[in-house]
């Protein structure tokens, strides 16, 4: 923590005050509202200072874990990174729908003015929409109008280490705060009215290769999230804090140490060093009380030499007891992995019908190209499908997991592995659509060359251990929108892009999925036909998933982050 | 993790997250003393020789260079040979070292840890990957094998090279622009494109935040009032196209008010096998080109 300082634009009540009162119009001063400030620390003042901004202003309700059990009766609002709990990103909004999406407009648009991807999903509470932006910004939005209300600025070290851009996926809410983990490797609480630093606490040294991107996870009173950094030989864990006192209540490492279950599945010291982050929002299920996160690659990222073995638990679904962080099971995708084939994608909770013997299930399209549905209870393997190329493997072991060939290991002089390292999908999350039982994912299509290029760990440096690059072939890269039959992994309809995008996908109790695209456009796809009804031009390419929400009564809006903008659309 | 890491250089960070450049930090130290000093011990690189270090940097080639600049530093339809002795950016190890360091600005070649991914390389990195260019270097210069006067005659002329390619301000508009070329691109990789124009199509287009650049794909579509237009795709997304004819006439379509719309990877540009073009001749042209491009 050394030299760095949390700054909140202007002193927080400064902005909060100022904006409450311009808003009024009643203090057009610019001395008096000064002086107003200095008064405001006053709590008489500030008890009168509430009555008067109250009325026709959004009351805070709390923001409770029971409203984020229930989140599905309350459709207007997007409580938690993937919508519910679930992880099913589907909105129970269905104002928006075949029939009249093609009328759909532009509501507002929001600047964050920074380069770099915008890789943000918003959440939405009660007519506010908090949203984080590009070099661990964070702000709070009128949903209605995209108009600012705070923003939170983060001055974030010359040499933090992240492995792909100044990225961050979003926020998780609970109580009165929203929460964040930053490319510094800090996690912060915010107060959800100003975007004051309520606490502020370092999970682990960035300078080690340590640093978040994630969306926290907010279950019961805690904050969970896991780290990033895999590219760096970080010994990956997932962290849950105390949400009112950022105190740290577990952690689980995600490579087990000596003495531990696993741990013989790492080569020497190489676990030291071992990789497995959990950079992707995971699931709860309230009912069993457990939680589903995704862990990534191990390290190094693409070289097996030097660490033999399984290396547990890279590459895997962690079930945790969500009050001590416990592990229940586990199942690893892709053991040893030599390809950076990360399983962080949202892990999705799916339940078959009774009539199919309503099992509880949970789905994920893996980044090696098959997909994957486990029993949710015991960790075991359903089915694994592929739904896009895959070379790596021809056989399956005796749980019916595909087993990795011994000639797709990276070689010096490079061979051409299907798919490249960027995954069949990645880190984009898909969405499950209960009405139409299809699961619905961005793919690419896409081979690479991985050759072997051995380096020495050295502590904050990159740690890959290979070297991969596109395959010189002449097919073109592919990408796609691919609705999938969970239970038997056929492909039902298929969209394709001009270009391979890196938009997560929406759908909606209107019938609709959105997604975006590469070269900028905002899509609403029927949902059981795939045919696009209605596009818009955003101007930037896509590197987030939507949401959706709903403001005034019941007026859904449809909410994207593209370029450096944050888009809202919905019915003129 | 990577999420764009293979591609990462085509979504940059601004400049000023770049470490500190030991260059200037160099050019300092060489104002405090004189000029002469210029190609002093500053100059060198502390890992010269050193085959180990060479070893070490063919590795660090592989995963920082080698996207663009091929495995074996020979060079790739992105980046130029690195294996010639004559570089156009840097001659001295200290000027290799500033190019890794601090990028071309103007060109595709990022700076070390620009990208976002990071930090980047180590100094001792830096000078381990110089040692291994240095290593794969031709010793001699390579003379280009035709003749660039010839070849520019046939470039403008009889080969009609220029109808659809511009060099140095002249020639047509359809093709790719090639003044630069000979400089950016091996003679192999230029030879390829000529005589097979299909097997890799040359990048046009490049948006900020896109991941892809367009190629120089071929479409033809037939328009509402059934009109037939054949051109090169100047760019494209799942619900339009903009397209030059070969008439240079620029048409901005909508997908969904055409009758037909047909995309191939089947160049626009015929394929020059020795019937049309001998060796000899393509190597004047490739001659021309490399002596345009050196500049």
């Amino acid at each position: 923590m050394r030299g760095q300082r949390n700054i909140v634009s202007g002193s927080t009540s400064d902005l909060g005050w100022r904006s409450a009162f311009s808003a009024a119009n009643r203090f057009p001063f610019n001395g008096i509202l000064a002086a107003l400030e200095r008064c405001a620390t006053q709590p008489l003042f500030t008890a009168l200072a509430f009555l008067i901004i109250l009325p026709g202003n959004i009351s805070y309700a709390q923001v409770t874990f029971e409203r984020l059990v229930n989140s599905a009766k309350e459709p207007q609002n997007w409580m938690t990174y993937s919508g519910d709990y679930s992880g099913k990103r589907f909105s129970g909004l269905d104002q928006i729908n075949v029939t009249n999406a093609r009328t759909m407009v532009t509501k507002w648009v929001y600047q964050t003015g920074a380069t770099g991807k915008l890789e943000t999903t918003p959440l939405v509470i009660d007519g506010i929409l908090y949203a984080t932006g590009q070099d661990d910004r964070a702000f709070a939005l009128d949903a209605r109008t995209g108009r600012p209300i705070w923003m939170y600025e983060r001055q974030i070290p010359g040499d933090i280490r992240p492995c792909c851009g100044h990225v961050n996926r979003g926020l998780a809410i609970l109580g009165d705060k929203v929460f964040m983990g930053t490319l510094d490797a800090h996690v912060v609480a915010l107060d959800a009215k100003t975007g004051a630093v309520v606490w502020d606490v370092a999970a682990a040294d960035y300078r080690t290769g340590h640093s978040f991107t994630v969306a926290p996870l907010a279950v019961k009173g805690l904050i969970v999230i896991g780290v990033s950094g895999g590219e760096y030989g970080v010994r990956g864990f997932i962290d849950a804090y105390d949400a009112d006192t950022g105190e740290r209540k577990w952690r689980f490492y995600t490579v087990p140490g000596p003495g531990e279950p696993g741990h013989g599945s790492w080569e020497g010291d190489s676990w030291k060093v071992g990789g497995a982050p959990a950079w992707n929002t995971g699931t709860y299920d309230p009912a069993t009380n457990q939680i589903f996160w995704p862990t990534g690659n191990p390290a190094p990222s693409n070289r097996g030499e030097g660490r033999a073995g399984d290396n547990l638990y890279s590459n895997s679904l962690l079930a945790l007891n969500a009050d001590s962080g416990k592990m229940n099971w586990y199942f690893q995708f892709t053991k040893h992995d030599e390809h950076d084939w990360d399983a962080t994608q949202v892990p999705v909770m799916i339940n078959t019908p009774i009539e199919a013997g309503a099992r509880h299930l949970i789905a994920q399209a893996n980044r090696n190209g098959f997909f994957y549905v486990l029993d949710r209870t015991s960790g075991k393997l359903v089915s694994a499908n592929a739904y896009g190329k895959t070379t790596w493997t021809d056989t399956k072991d005796s749980e019916g997991r595909p087993v990795t060939n011994k000639e797709a290991s990276p070689t010096l002089e490079g061979h051409t592995v299907c798919p490249g390292a960027l995954g069949t999908t990645n880190w984009f999350p898909p969405t499950y659509d209960p009405q139409t039982g299809l699961f619905y994912v961005t793919t690419r299509d896409q081979c690479d060359i991985f050759s072997t290029a051995p380096q020495p760990y050295e502590a904050g440096h990159a740690f890959y251990g290979s070297a991969y690059f596109p395959s010189e072939g002449t097919e073109p890269y592919r990408g796609f929108l691919k609705a999938i039959d969970p239970l038997t992994g056929q492909v039902k309809w298929k969209f394709e892009h001009t270009s391979p995008t890196w938009s997560g996908v929406l759908s909606t109790a209107g019938g609709i999925v959105f997604s975006g695209d590469a070269e900028g456009n905002f899509i609403a796809f029927d949902a059981a036909a795939g045919k696009p009804l209605w596009h818009f031009q955003m101007g930037g390419a896509v590197y987030a998933a939507p949401m959706a929400f709903a403001v005034d009564d019941g007026k859904e809006y449809v909410a994207i982050a593209a370029g450096s903008a944050l888009y809202a659309f919905g019915l003129p | 993790m990577p999420q764009t890491k293979a591609l990462g250089p085509l979504i940059r960070r601004p400049p000023g997250r770049t470490k500190f450049p030991v260059s200037q930090l160099t050019a300092l130290i060489l104002l405090a003393f004189s000029v002469a000093a210029v190609h002093a011990a500053d100059d060198r690189n502390p890992l010269a020789g050193d085959a180990k270090a060479a070893k070490l940097g063919e590795f660090q080639f592989r995963i920082n260079c080698a996207l663009c600049h091929g495995l074996g530093a020979h060079g790739g339809g992105r980046g130029p040979d690195l294996t010639r002795a004559v570089k156009k950016h840097s001659h001295s190890d200290a000027d290799m070292f500033q190019v890794i360091s601090n990028g071309i600005a103007g060109t595709a070649m990022p700076g070390n840890g620009t990208n976002g991914q990071g930090v980047g390389m180590t100094e001792e990195e830096i000078w381990q990957i110089i040692t291994y260019i240095r290593s794969q270097e031709v010793k001699a210069p390579a003379q280009p094998l035709g003749n660039a006067s010839h070849g520019k005659n046939l470039f403008f002329g009889d080969a009609n090279c220029s109808l659809c390619h511009m060099v140095a301000g002249k020639g047509g508009r359809l093709g790719p622009e090639l003044t630069t070329v000979g400089g950016s691109r091996t003679r192999e990789a230029i030879i390829d494109s000529v005589r097979n124009p299909s097997r890799r199509l040359a990048w046009g287009l490049t948006e900020a935040t896109k991941e892809f650049p367009q190629e120089y794909e071929s479409v033809t579509v037939v328009t509402a009032d059934g009109k037939k237009i054949k051109g090169v795709a100047l760019n494209e997304d799942s619900f339009s196209v903009q397209i030059m004819d070969a008439g240079e006439h620029i048409h901005l379509l909508e997908k969904d008010k055409l009758l037909s719309f047909q995309k191939s990877r089947e160049s626009a540009m015929p394929k020059y096998d020795v019937e049309v073009l001998s060796d000899k001749e393509l190597e004047d042209i490739v001659a021309f080109l490399i002596s345009v491009g050196a500049k």
